[in-house]
């Protein structure tokens, strides 16, 4: 790449939060007329990276050059100046406000707000490069796509020739991701520099010109896509050849443990989360759930937990030592223990949901136990010998048990939040994205506890969104596709392809 | 008739004074801000136009209406500014507390302006005594081309001003490209940070501004409703409480302000006015209840229909820090 | 050279798990540094030695045995309502209606005093008007906790509005009760038999209020550290939805944990009532539901700790009057005072949370 002109280059970037160095002395270039993916592993530091172009984050170390010279960005508003600009993973939108008042949002200029001038400028915009974007719409009627569509045009709206894009198609059907790859090229042909952070390699494959991988904050090197192939990229990426071995021991003598028949569920603005969804959890089994994100998985793990109001349909618990039937639906949490279902759930949001950030491990612990015995005082030994057991058989790395759990880092928070969901000696276990953000021996830390759960007969349910790793853990894998079931198809043997095409049609047939 | 008319007259003043509080709150609230010193800051504005007004007329020999209404409105605009300005900086630069500053402001203006207003009445003589005639005079002249407007005429400038306030803030919010900002920056602070609005700056001018509006509501009442006096006695505490509850009335809109604001006037006053029932000590008091319940039951009724556009800033009462994580 | 013209001139870090001896050096220091800026703002208005000023707020805290008695009778007073205010915080409900809620709790006593005061003894009284009393501050914190679990209504303006409505039925009872007729006050109640008085304890007039109020600053301590209510609380106050998905009914936890604020803070209206003024009127509370949330937020909701931060209120405005009368100045000066010291220590939060790099510099407290 010596020659050209580097649209920006990043020299020995260091950034730290608290004890973790998400980038180490990173160097990164960006040239224009060429599309760049950011590959690495969920928490490689590639977000932070651009943040700190973007203007989110400021450097603790480093140097950034835009067209050669040495610039300090401080703000988002001084990376628009340099021609900067980011499309969020989370869309930066003000749901209350229109398309157009969004895009402009922020612009230079004072006095009236001309929406209509606006209006015929985002068109101008969007027949240029083949967008669809209604300005006077609000954003909280938006479906997804669109609100991504809104974040693309304010960034060209603003002028910016170096997008960056924030895992763009997590959110996206395929054929939304043609559409956007098609405009990224577009972009691309037309002089602008696209960078665009992923961890699909695919994706890398099919767009990109060139690609740098990132693996624990550290740059470990670029090269042009068309020079690279899949498996280089991989071992650059997690530092060894990963041959997913992941361990799948045989389910002996299932028996259906959740039955769930019908289940209908729509969200508070009345927009339909599942639809008619039946199938089967069985005892001593993994049943993975695969599906876009959003796709009605998170509706479908809290359905039977007891945290979604559902419209219709039944959950079933069978009891493994009476073989009676509850009904699950109708039933908080609380009821449901009550009950004597021993149910125990991961939850994608660790730290809102399934752990108090603020509270020591001890306390944490207590969530699950603190109500046992009659005494109106809680009790904190069993917790606290919990937390130490945790701690040593899961190998947290953490000062001590009275330490907030919001200071660990997010592999040692999963492990704290695992270890208390199987200290109860669940028979349901429900894990969400239980790997998201996790180095690869956390990762399999916790494969090994879902297995050792397998193996002692609790029915598991596993949402995941990689799916080499649901093909090589699974006994079954339930497909969703918006929220109905595309179909349940057996982990081994199953083929990666199909199952990818399930995601995305109904029933995974080539229609039309 | 009469009864009616001097009613809409007595609501009219009274809407006035907490229609500058609580439009003042409302552009410091559309920037996140819940800023609970708006009593304070009437109370710092009030006592700062008085004494500017007091020390100007028992200086001059032959005090000019006109610039001791000028004097007032400085001194007035400049010390609920700083109020503004200490909450901005305790909440936005040092991250403390909305609630707690806002509370700590009250005090501290509540503090400072009886604290100098007792000083005065004790210079002037007594409670009662403080005489600035010429600048009262001329808070509480009518502007000549403002009369035969039925109700609405009689009323010191202020007044008219108030609604005129009312139409700007309005139009500021709604139709300029500051106001699209400013009203991002009150529900999602991190998006209208990335697109390069500064939030901190916002942040800063709209509470200062606001509070310099709320301030005007402590000078007018000191100036017209109370005709250039003071008295310890927690009036205009009171009115400044209204004035948030007004906020909410007027679901953060100021031209709603506007009717709402005479709407508790009349509330307030209603008690004199009753045809044919003259009520005890006691029942009056029950009725000047009136204006917190219905403020409670308008609070209930948004939350509970929920529909987009009535709702508070969603930000509003949140701290923000970029790098937070 | 270019690099440090263009780095930004100061950045804030967030800091963890200061020590605690420091972070207290810190809001002594806020504290000096305030007391500094009071001693200034005084002597610009009454040209005199601070230093000697300072003395005589000591003396009008502590100067006579009466003082001091009076000092901790207020203090006690004030811990009371932070102490019910510290459940609700919490909880992260912010309850700023502790004003109404003393009120209404007074009221409650003083019609217990008025229409019971010669028909029962005075210790069946007393129960009497604590449970009635409670229950009244209950009734009125639990009304704002009911609308905000069942439609999420904003608690801080709901609990503003509910003062504003206990001060006018406080109007309302004074008028009534009025006593001498014209008067526009109620009088000392039962001034002749004390029926319905706090009785002296080992011959203290205020004792017993200390005593009460010792006994509810454990009662919360040991509720909010070691009960599982208190836990609950707790984890609704963190995160409602960890709440939910242990299963916690949030609704059910909000309207208990107020209705428990509530009740202390109607206490602290008896305890006003019955064991201190033995009248009352609009000023009962006198605006120290407000200053008790500042009591509760500088002891970050440890009721321990609030002891300490009441008696740092209280001083400050006996000081403060003491000065008034002394200089000739009037009590307000206390507030102003209060005000100037609270906005010093609210700003040392934020350097006990984060530190300051300057430019060119590593790094910097």
């Amino acid at each position: 790449m010596e020659g050209a002109e580097a649209a920006v280059r990043m020299r020995d970037i260091t950034k730290t939060f608290g004890p973790i160095v998400a980038n180490d002395r990173v160097w990164l270039d960006i040239f224009r007329g060429e599309i760049l993916a950011l590959l690495g592993e969920n928490g490689s530091g590639k977000t932070t990276l651009m943040n700190m172009l973007s203007g989110i984050y400021y450097p603790d170390a480093g140097h950034i050059h835009v067209d050669g010279r040495e610039v300090s960005i401080r703000s988002p508003r001084d990376a628009y100046k340099l021609g900067i600009g980011m499309i969020h993973q989370h869309f930066k939108l003000v749901d209350v406000l229109t398309a157009a008042e969004n895009i402009i949002l922020g612009m230079p200029g004072k006095g009236r707000l001309d929406l209509r001038a606006v209006g015929e400028r985002i068109r101008r915009i969007c027949s240029l490069y083949g967008f669809d974007v209604d300005p006077q719409r609000k954003v909280y009627d938006m479906s997804v796509s669109q609100k991504q569509t809104v974040e693309i045009v304010k960034v060209l709206f603003r002028g910016a020739d170096i997008l960056i894009l924030d895992e763009p198609t997590a959110v996206l059907t395929p054929q939304e991701t043609d559409r956007l790859f098609a405009v990224l090229r577009n972009m691309r042909d037309d002089g602008k520099a696209v960078v665009i952070i992923t961890h699909k390699l695919y994706e890398v494959e099919e767009l990109s010109d060139r690609v740098a991988i990132l693996r624990r904050g550290q740059f470990v090197g670029d090269m042009p896509t068309k020079n690279t192939n899949a498996g280089e990229m991989t071992n650059m990426m997690v530092g060894r050849p990963v041959s997913l071995n992941i361990e799948r021991p045989e389910p002996h003598s299932p028996k259906p443990r959740i039955v769930a028949e019908g289940l209908t569920v729509r969200d508070i603005d009345g927009v339909t989360k599942l639809s008619g969804l039946s199938f089967t959890a069985n005892s001593g089994e993994i049943l993975g759930i695969a599906g876009i994100s959003g796709c009605g998985q998170k509706e479908l793990l809290e359905s039977i937990a007891g945290l979604q109001p559902v419209e219709s349909g039944s959950i079933v618990y069978l009891d493994p030592e009476s073989g009676e039937e509850i009904q699950l639906i109708g039933k908080d949490p609380r009821a449901i223990s009550a009950l004597g279902v021993a149910l125990s759930f991961v939850p994608e949001d660790r730290l809102g949901m399934g752990l108090v950030g603020n509270m020591d491990l001890t306390d944490n612990m207590m969530l699950r136990s603190f109500r046992r015995g009659s005494s109106v005082f809680a009790d904190r030994k069993a917790p606290k010998s919990l937390a130490e057991r945790v701690v040593g058989e899961l190998g947290v790395n953490t000062p001590g048990v009275d330490t907030p759990v919001r200071r660990l880092s997010g592999g040692n928070v999963q492990k704290v939040l695992v270890g208390r969901e199987i200290a109860s000696a669940p028979t349901v276990l429900m894990t969400a994205y239980a790997v998201r953000g996790l180095d690869i021996n956390a990762s399999y830390t916790i494969y090994d506890l879902i297995n050792r759960q397998k193996e002692k007969g609790v029915a598991v349910i596993f949402v995941g969104e990689d799916l080499d790793v649901l093909l090589a853990l699974c006994d079954r894998i339930l497909v969703l596709c918006g929220g109905k079931l595309s179909g349940i198809v057996p982990g081994r043997g199953a083929n990666k392809r199909e199952v990818g095409m399930m995601m995305t049609r109904l029933g995974g047939e080539a229609e039309k | 008739m009469t009864q009616l008319l001097a009613l809409l007259q007595a609501a009219l003043v009274f809407g006035t004074v907490i229609l500058f509080g609580s439009m003042g709150e409302i552009i410091t609230e559309k920037s996140g801000n819940l800023n609970l010193g708006v009593p304070g800051i009437m109370y710092l504005g009030g006592i700062a136009g008085l004494a500017g007004a007091f020390l100007y007329e028992s200086s001059a020999a032959v005090p000019v209406p006109l610039a001791g209404l000028l004097i007032a409105l400085l001194c007035a605009l400049a010390a609920s500014m700083l109020g503004g300005l200490i909450y901005s900086f305790l909440t936005i630069t040092l991250r403390a507390n909305q609630n707690v500053t806002g509370l700590t402001l009250t005090i501290f203006g509540s503090g400072v302006a009886n604290l100098f207003g007792g000083a005065m009445n004790k210079m002037a003589g007594g409670v009662g005594q403080i005489s600035v005639a010429a600048t009262s005079g001329a808070f509480r002249a009518t502007p000549p081309f403002l009369s035969g407007l039925g109700v609405f005429s009689g009323l010191g400038f202020m007044a008219y001003l108030a609604i005129i306030l009312a139409i700007l803030s309005s139009r500021f919010l709604n139709r300029t490209r500051r106001g699209l900002n400013l009203r991002a920056v009150g529900e999602n602070p991190a998006t209208a940070d990335a697109a390069g609005v500064s939030v901190t700056g916002y942040k800063y001018l709209a509470t200062c501004a606001g509070a310099a509006i709320t301030g005007l509501g402590g000078l007018y009442y000191i100036m017209d409703y109370i005709k250039g006096t003071w008295a310890n006695d927690g009036g205009i505490e009171k009115l400044g409480w209204l004035a948030v509850a007004l906020v909410i009335f007027a679901r953060w809109k100021p031209l709603h302000a506007v009717w709402g604001s005479y709407l508790f006037g009349v509330l307030f006053w209603l008690y004199l006015y009753i045809p044919g029932v003259s009520l005890d000590r006691s029942s009056q008091e029950i009725f000047k209840m009136l204006p917190y319940i219905v403020t409670i039951l308008v609070l209930v009724a948004v939350s509970i229909k929920k529909s987009r556009g009535n709702e508070p800033p969603a930000n509003l009462g949140l701290p923000y820090f970029r790098e937070e994580r | 050279m270019n690099r440090k013209a263009t780095e930004p001139f100061v950045r804030i870090v967030k800091r963890d798990g200061l020590p605690l001896w420091h972070s207290w050096l810190i809001r002594l220091a806020a504290l000096a540094l305030a007391l500094a800026v009071c001693a200034a703002v005084i002597f610009a208005i009454v040209r005199l030695n601070p230093l000697r000023v300072y003395g005589a707020m000591w003396q009008g805290a502590f100067g006579s045995a009466k003082r001091g008695w009076i000092t901790l009778r207020d203090t006690m007073m004030l811990l009371c309502i932070g102490v019910g205010l510290a459940p609700a915080f919490k909880m992260r409900f912010w309850n700023i209606g502790a004003e109404g809620q003393i009120l209404v709790g007074g009221l409650a006593t003083a019609a217990c005093m008025i229409y019971f005061g010669s028909a029962i003894p005075t210790w069946a009284l007393l129960l009497l008007t604590f449970a009635v009393s409670a229950a009244a501050g209950a009734v009125w914190g639990v009304l704002p906790a009911f609308f905000k679990a069942r439609y999420g209504t904003n608690e801080t303006l709901f609990t503003l509005m509910m003062n504003y409505v206990a001060i006018q039925l406080t109007a309302f009872f004074v008028a009534k009760w009025e006593n001498p007729f014209g008067s526009n006050t109620v009088g000392i109640i039962n001034q002749t038999h004390k029926s319905g008085w706090f009785p002296a304890v080992f011959g203290q007039q205020y004792l017993l209020n200390a005593l009460l109020v010792l006994a509810l600053t454990v009662f919360v301590f040991i509720y909010l550290r070691y009960t599982k209510h208190g836990y609950e609380t707790a984890v609704v106050g963190e995160s409602e939805r960890t709440a939910r998905y242990i299963g916690i009914d949030v609704r059910r936890v909000i309207i208990r944990t107020m209705l428990l604020s509530g009740a202390i803070c109607g206490l602290a209206g008896f305890t006003a009532v019955a064991g201190a003024s033995h009248t009352i009127s609009t000023s009962t509370a006198g605006g120290r539901g407000f200053t008790a949330i500042i009591v509760a937020w500088l002891a970050r909701f440890n009721t321990f700790v609030m002891i300490l931060t009441a008696a740092l209120l209280v001083f400050l405005e006996k000081g403060a009057i003491q000065i008034a009368t002394q200089y000739n100045l009037n009590d307000y000066a206390s507030q102003m005072i209060t005000g100037i010291i609270l906005f010093f220590i609210l700003g040392s939060e934020f350097f006990i949370n984060y530190r300051l790099i300057f430019r060119g510099k590593k790094e910097a407290d």
